[in-house]
Order: structure tokens, then C-alpha cells, then sequence
């Protein structure tokens, strides 16, 4: 006979397992229930990150204001590539903060599933919550990389309007991409290991196609010119992304409305067939990582 | 009657060969699928079943041990259970929050102090944040590592390292643990505080599923067992029996090392096969702890020696030299004269010396202190199982488990 149960006063949660075959979407309410676990993962990244580096912080500001500089100088001084009326240092290191975190979101989502074998044979969470969390820490490097862009933004006398209301949006949308794009690779990265062989090249061609080093307005008119609307650009979501920030950060012309409701769409595309590739993938990662 | 705390029926998990081979390249999938459009539809994958027609139920609040081989579908399960990887087929049933423990320090990362890694995996282990905050004074008084909280990981001993493992996870919660052969690290020491804290928690109430290879272990904490073998459920009964049952099972394993071919020895002194049978004469290679280990080597001597010394060196799984026997040893020598032939020599290895392990025998022929003539490593594998003896009782510390004879007076005022 079993030792008399000491059963708890609530009911138990009951959970069934069983082959699932087929496409399915994550459940938000897992992501949910596991926000602590995220958290976690979150906090963890940042403290390993700051503690390995000996410029710590300084790495955040570093990296897209050495780019910023060499941006300067070759395509602002020397090609002469407009900005919108806006100083070229001030455009280019706007454009660089969020493609900087873009770019990292990539590089550290991509890497996030394998590199975390060890806890995905060891133990159940939503996995879904790895790639998230690699995005997500991010975010901490474009807040510290900040305060240099206000700074720039003081010394430019160049002051944000009304459109700043739109920054928290237009930040949404930069992290539903990195994120879309995450899931994605993070997945593809389990099956097919050359995926991390991918992803900077990726990562280069994608920053010459989004106006990080021009305006998307030198380039419509000659989109215009063969009879497709300027919008289209925005089918590249970090168009969107980079041209909405320059916008509501740094109060220049009018919305980009067009370019970042299709940047948007898009981004919410990637998401949601991210989630499901990723989903679909999930339960064999434990077998084939 | 309550409902089962954990309700298994029909499981089975198929893995594709092709699954074992790691991971593809892209490029590799891409030329593969470029083949199989020119060689014509798909090829039949080989595939296994690591797990096959497997149903149990567990009560609440009952504690029950998987036994089995390595490879028997022991740990499959496990994983399963916890949701780490899906079956192929059949259902599970859960009641109550499900808490696994497949590994100690699952996700401790070096570079974070004891304290950050005590939320990092107690997150990871399914805690919540209030919960650790509530426990973390035990914990650490657990782990003993008051004055180290502070210090990144990587600078811990391996033990100071495991404690504060095995401290966070004892100190989940679930009403349903999954526990995977965790006590198989560490020291003795380490060892036996854990079982403690297992023992503890079986008499907790709550519902523990303990996949381990120490039998004493396994008799220790659990009332029922559950042997698998190849994948299928082999048994199912009170743990003295299935763990009787398993053992009868190992003998299959084989108990003697013979000569490979490939290597046909040298012209002097050449080992040709090593036995380990019980006392009945019957070969085996798993023995309880009462029980006298019968060892027997056949060899050969090609030509004339004047002094040689056969020697068994027996080793534990730790690769720790146990002692040392030599065939001169009666005769207060170090080595005898040999003639040219076959010999077999025996000794026996007393019941109540080796502690519960697994022991390999190592042989060498030689002249001490100048030539070898043959040497062999690890030959013979054998298992000294737990069960009836009293290291089963007690888990007691030590690499040999005698019974010494005490004697115990009153003595006069």
C-alpha cells in the first residue's frame, strides 16, 4: 500500500502530455507564466556581459559612435550624402542606436538556442523565452547609448516634437522585428549549424539596404521614377524602425506613416511565422541540440 | 481512492537514426535534397523506439524508483515526464506542479557569484522569485557557503560547487519531483548528505519518481520500484524484489575478459582469459556484498622464468587502486619460478570487503623492478551491489566495507 497521501487543500493542476503533431502557435500565456524565468535570463545576460568586459558600458556607446564617426566622415564629408536637412552626425548615430540594437538582437538571438543546450536538455521552460531574453537584454545597451544622443541633440539645438509621443511605438517595432528575425534564426540555427556563419553577413547587407547611412528620401524619388510607391522601402521593417526613430526622436518632416505601417505589417509577419517555425521546431531541440 | 499523481499510459519515443547524427548543415540538406529528386522518393529512415508501450501509475505521495540498464529508456522517460522532449506516442497525466531534476546546477553560470546563481537557478528550476527569497537563508546554510556567496562560481571547489547545487534544488517544492541519478556526483560525503535530504523529502509527502543506478540508493528511499529493460517496462513491484530481479538480470553481462585475437602476446608470460564467477562456480559479474567474488585467470607461459609475479591490481570506478594481489603472496616472496605452459590460478575476493561499486581488474606478469612480460588493463568489470550489506543500511562513508569484530565490555568502577 502507498504511504497515506498528504493531499493539499487546492485542487492540483493537471497537465497532459501528448504528441502534438502539426503547426501551432506559442502560447502568450506560457511567456507569461514563465515572466520570472525571463526575467532571470534577462538579468543574467547583462550581469555576464558587463562583468566579462573591461569598458563594461562603455562598449554600448562605443560601438555606434566609432560607426557614427567613420560614417562622418567617408559618406557625410567625403561622398556628401544628404541627411535631411539634419547634421550627419547627429543623423547617422540617431539611425546607428537602433540598428546597433537590431544588429546585437540578431547576433546574440541567432547564437541563444544552441548556446543554451545545456538547459534545454535539462530542464522544461517555454524555450520560446531564450530568444526573447537575448533581445530583450539589449535593450539596456540603446538605453545607455541614449543619453550621447541627447547630448549630440543639445549641441545641435536640434529638439524633438510632438512626434516623440510616437517613440515608444516606434521602439515596438524595433523589438517585434529583432525579435520576428530572432526566432526565426535562433530555430533555423538548431537544425542547420551554418546559420551562425549567416548571420553577420546578414547582418552587413541588411544595414546597407535600411537608411541608416542615407535617408530613405534619396532614395524613393528614384523608386517613384519607375512607378512603385516610395512605402515599398518599408518592406524592410528596419526602414520603418530607423526612419521612425529619426522622426519622433529628432522632429524632422512629416510621419513616415506609409513606410511604417507596411515596416510594421512586416515586423508582425516575421513574428507571427517566427513563432510558429520556432513552435514547430521546439520539441525536438532537446533531441537534436 | 485519491486520482494517480502521475497517470502513464502507452508511452513510447521513437527516435530517426538520423536524429543521433547531432545536426545537418544547410548545405549538406540542400545537396540531399537535390539526390533524392534525381534517385526518386524518400528512403526508409531507420528509426528506434528507446521507449515502447510503457503505462504506470504513481499514487500521491509515493515514492518509486525506475531501475535498469544504461540505455534501458530510464532517462527517456524522465525527460518526457518533465517536458523536455515530446513522445511519440501514448499519454501522461500530471496532477499537482511537476518539478524535475535531471542534473545539479542546471544553468549556474561561472561568472555570477553563489548568490546570483542561487536566483538564476532557482528560476530556471521553476521557482518563483518570492519563493527563493523566502528560502535563500536555508539554502545557503545548506550549501555551507556563508562566506563564499559573494565569490563568482568559477573560484568554488567542486564541492563547494555541488552543495550549492544540490541545495537550491532540494529546496523545490513541486508536489511531483522527477529526479535523474544527481547523487551519482561528488564525494561520499556529498553523497550521503544528499540521500539525507532525498529521504527527507520521500517522507514529505509528496510524490518522487528517483531513476538511479545505486541500488542502495534506490532501497533506501523507495518502497517501489519499476525495471526497465530495452525500453519497455520489465517490472513493476516492491523494490526488494525488482531490485533482486535487476540484479539476476546483470549476470548477462559479460563476466569474462578473453584475449582479443588481434593481439597475440609476447614469449614470455601471456594472459589468455579472466573470470569472475560466484561461489557455486557459475560465471557472473554482479555480487551482493556478502557475497565472495571467485576470480580466475588463465595463462600461458612461453618459456622458462625464473622469477615472475602474476598481479591483480583492482580498481574502483573512480580509477582508485583498491589493493593489490600477487599469486607469490603465500609464499612470502615477491615472485616464483615459472615453467613453460598453461596455468590457471584463483583467488577469492572475501564477501564484506569492497564497498558497493563497480571494481575492474587490472593484470600484469613481471619481474618487480625490472622487466613486464604482459600487462592488461581493466579486464573484468564487476559490480558489488548494495543490497545485503550493511552499507545499504547506513550508507556509510569508505572504499572497502568490512565487517570488523567489535568487542564491547562494561568496565569496572
Amino acid at each position: 500500500m502507498p504511504p497515506v497521501p498528504a493531499v493539499p487543500a487546492p485542487p492540483l493542476p493537471t497537465l497532459v502530455i501528448e504528441p502534438r503533431p502539426g503547426w501551432r502557435a506559442f502560447d502568450l500565456t506560457d511567456l507569461w507564466a514563465f515572466r520570472e524565468l525571463l526575467y532571470f535570463l534577462v538579468w543574467r545576460d547583462i550581469k555576464v556581459r558587463y562583468k566579462q568586459t573591461v569598458l563594461g558600458a562603455a562598449w554600448a556607446i562605443l560601438q555606434p559612435l566609432a560607426t557614427a564617426v567613420v560614417f562622418t566622415l567617408f559618406f557625410g564629408r567625403l561622398a556628401g550624402i544628404g541627411s535631411d536637412g539634419l547634421p550627419y552626425p547627429l543623423f547617422s548615430y540617431a539611425g546607428l542606436l537602433v540598428w546597433t540594437f537590431f544588429a546585437q538582437g540578431l547576433a546574440q538571438s541567432s547564437a541563444s538556442v544552441v548556446g543554451s543546450a545545456n538547459l534545454i536538455t535539462k530542464v522544461y521552460f517555454p524555450r520560446v523565452v531564450i530568444p526573447f531574453a537575448a533581445v530583450i537584454a539589449g535593450l539596456l545597451d540603446l538605453a545607455v547609448a541614449t543619453p550621447l544622443l541627447l547630448l549630440m541633440m543639445a549641441y545641435y539645438k536640434v529638439w524633438p516634437g510632438i512626434a516623440i509621443v510616437a517613440l515608444p511605438l516606434v521602439l515596438l517595432l524595433a523589438l517585434l522585428t529583432a525579435i520576428g528575425v530572432g526566432l526565426w534564426l535562433s530555430a533555423l540555427n538548431v537544425e542547420y549549424r551554418d546559420v551562425r556563419f549567416v548571420v553577420p553577413f546578414l547582418v552587413q547587407l541588411w544595414l546597407f539596404v535600411t537608411p541608416v547611412i542615407y535617408p530613405a528620401s534619396v532614395v524613393a524619388p528614384h523608386l517613384e521614377k519607375l512607378g512603385v510607391p516610395g512605402w515599398v522601402l518599408g518592406l524592410n521593417p528596419m526602414a520603418g524602425v530607423v526612419e521612425g526613430f529619426r522622426w519622433a526622436m529628432l522632429g524632422r518632416g512629416a510621419a513616415p506613416a506609409a513606410l511604417i505601417a507596411a515596416s510594421a505589417a512586416v515586423a508582425v509577419l516575421l513574428c507571427v511565422t517566427g513563432a510558429f517555425y520556432f513552435r514547430s521546431m521546439e520539441r525536438s531541440f532537446a533531441d537534436v541540440v | 481512492m485519491n486520482a494517480p499523481a502521475i497517470r502513464v499510459d502507452g508511452l513510447g519515443k521513437r527516435y530517426r537514426i538520423g536524429e543521433r547524427v547531432r545536426y545537418k548543415s544547410l548545405r549538406e540538406s540542400l545537396s540531399n535534397a537535390v539526390m533524392r529528386t534525381f534517385r526518386g522518393g524518400r528512403r526508409a529512415e531507420e528509426t528506434i523506439w528507446a521507449l515502447k508501450d510503457v503505462s504506470f501509475e504513481v499514487q500521491p505521495g509515493e515514492v518509486v524508483g525506475v531501475i535498469g540498464r544504461n540505455g534501458a529508456g530510464k532517462s527517456t522517460m524522465l525527460k518526457i515526464l518533465s517536458r523536455i522532449t515530446e513522445p511519440t506516442e501514448g499519454r501522461v497525466e500530471l496532477h499537482g506542479r511537476v518539478g524535475s531534476l535531471l542534473e545539479v546546477g542546471t544553468g549556474f553560470h561561472l561568472e555570477l557569484t553563489g548568490r546570483e546563481n542561487i536566483y538564476l537557478n532557482g528560476a530556471i528550476l521553476g521557482m518563483k522569485r518570492a519563493e527563493i527569497e523566502r528560502k535563500f537563508d536555508e539554502i545557503v546554510a545548506f550549501a555551507e557557503i556563508e562566506r563564499f556567496l559573494d565569490t563568482p562560481v568559477k573560484h568554488y571547489s567542486t564541492g563547494m560547487y555541488l552543495r550549492l547545487a544540490f541545495a537550491v534544488a532540494a529546496h523545490l517544492e513541486p508536489e511531483i519531483l522527477l529526479v535523474d541519478e544527481v547523487l551519482a556526483v561528488g564525494d561520499a560525503e556529498f553523497q550521503k548528505k544528499c540521500l539525507g535530504k532525498m529521504g527527507e523529502v520521500a517522507h514529505t509527502g509528496r510524490t518522487v519518481v528517483f531513476v538511479s543506478h545505486n541500488m542502495g540508493a534506490v532501497a533506501r528511499i523507495c518502497r517501489r520500484a519499476l525495471l526497465m529493460v530495452g525500453g519497455h517496462m520489465a517490472a513493476d513491484g516492491p523494490t526488494s524484489a525488482i531490485v533482486a530481479r535487476y540484479l539476476a538480470g546483470m549476470q548477462s553481462a559479460n563476466p569474462s575478459w578473453l584475449r582479443p585475437k588481434s593481439n597475440p602476446g609476447g614469449d614470455s608470460v601471456v594472459f589468455q582469459q579472466v573470470t569472475t564467477r560466484g561461489v557455486d562456480g557459475e560465471a557472473k559479474s554482479a555480487f551482493l556484498g556478502d557475497e565472495r567474488v571467485e576470480t580466475e585467470i588463465r595463462y600461458e607461459v612461453r618459456r622458462p622464468l625464473a622469477a615472475c609475479q602474476v598481479g591483480v591490481r583492482i580498481n574502483n570506478a573512480e580509477g582508485l587502486t583498491i589493493l593489490t594481489t600477487a599469486d607469490a603472496d603465500a609464499s612470502g616472496t615477491s615472485a616464483l619460478a615459472k615453467r613453460p605452459g598453461t596455468f590457471r590460478a584463483t583467488f577469492s575476493i572475501p564477501g564484506n570487503l569492497l564497498a558497493p561499486g563497480r571494481y575492474s581488474l587490472f593484470l600484469s606478469a613481471h619481474t618487480p623492478g625490472r622487466s613486464i612480460y604482459d600487462q592488461v588493463d581493466q579486464t573484468v568489470t564487476f559490480e558489488v551491489m548494495a543490497a545485503r550489506s550493511l552499507t545499504s543500511i547506513d550508507n556509510r562513508l569508505g572504499v572497502l566495507a568490512p565487517l570488523l569484530v567489535w568487542n564491547t565490555t562494561e568496565e569496572a568502577e
